[in-house]
């Protein structure tokens, strides 16, 4: 795990790629995750919605994003994710998660870093999720 | 169309058990490999009483009631127009399996962009364990295509 010191404005974190979203993810993360919306696993009800065909949830790509952020950082150090799910990621997307280092501070005595995250579809090069994730470093041990 | 009278309005509290079974699903579905997710040793070692809750997984805890969308449809909203728009985690604490969460949540706003075509509703939910410790508050924004 990072430390405080090591971490500078404008770092990268280490890059997360996932396989590619099968029809098969959906399915497994509809049940896993509770989100059994039509929508991301049968085809019939994304066409009644206008839709060419099924699509990931967006929050499959945000638990990507938390991915990122945990294997950087200890999870308690976590203080908020907040993010904006600006496209639909498509079936047979392989997401990309970044993250940058935008701000560190210490702000009343407790080490805060700033981090600019993103989900892209490789396919694309769409951004379908954007966001800032904020990290006390302080409290890495805080349970 | 949603009504701005609902601003305000409180849903029932729901329960969800934070079951292990159901995290290593989880944790497979999203292809983790870290062994603090997987491993009940692994997490101990790092500190945690047994497996944490990742850092999405309390949006699907949320929904881990008969009908998750009731809430939402007793707006008059349509599963077929919503899309997910923004969503913030503001974590207190972290959960670990064998927790009990309690999530309350309320309509914290409801407005219209582009003459109602698309309308916009905030979901605040607080969430705490079994012995009252807070664990986070979740804001879900959806938009509703008309």
């Amino acid at each position: 795990m990072v430390t405080f010191d090591d971490i500078n404005t404008g770092d990268f974190l280490p890059v997360l790629s996932t396989e590619k979203i099968s029809r098969t993810t959906l399915a497994l993360y509809a049940g896993a995750s509770g989100d059994e919306n039509p929508i991301h696993i049968d085809i019939d009800f994304a066409k009644s919605a206008g839709m060419d065909d099924v699509f990931a949830h967006g929050m499959l790509s945000m638990a990507y994003l938390g991915r990122l952020l945990t294997n950087w950082v200890d999870q308690r150090s976590i203080k908020k994710i907040d993010v904006r799910f600006t496209a639909i990621t498509p079936l047979y997307a392989q997401v990309i998660c970044t993250g940058v280092v935008q701000k560190k501070d210490v702000i009343d005595g407790q080490e805060i870093i700033e981090v600019l995250v993103e989900a892209k579809d490789s396919n694309s090069d769409e951004i379908k999720i954007s966001g800032v994730a904020t990290i006390n470093l302080s409290e890495n041990r805080s349970n | 169309m949603l009504d701005t009278n609902d601003i305000g309005k409180v849903f029932d509290p729901t329960t969800a058990s934070v079951e292990r079974g159901r995290l290593s699903r989880f944790a497979k579905s999203i292809g983790e490999n870290n062994s603090i997710y997987l491993d009940d040793a692994a997490a101990k070692k790092a500190g945690y009483d047994d497996l944490p809750v990742p850092p999405t997984f309390l949006f699907c805890l949320k929904m881990d009631v008969p009908k998750p969308f009731e809430n939402y449809e007793s707006l008059g909203v349509s599963l077929q127009k919503l899309l997910h728009a923004n969503q913030t985690f503001e974590y207190y604490n972290t959960a670990v399996a064998g927790d009990v969460l309690t999530f309350s949540s309320f309509v914290e706003d409801i407005y219209a962009k582009k003459g109602g075509a698309l309308e916009f509703l905030i979901e605040k939910t607080k969430v705490v364990n079994q012995k009252g410790v807070h664990i986070a508050d979740l804001v879900t924004t959806l938009v509703i295509r008309n």
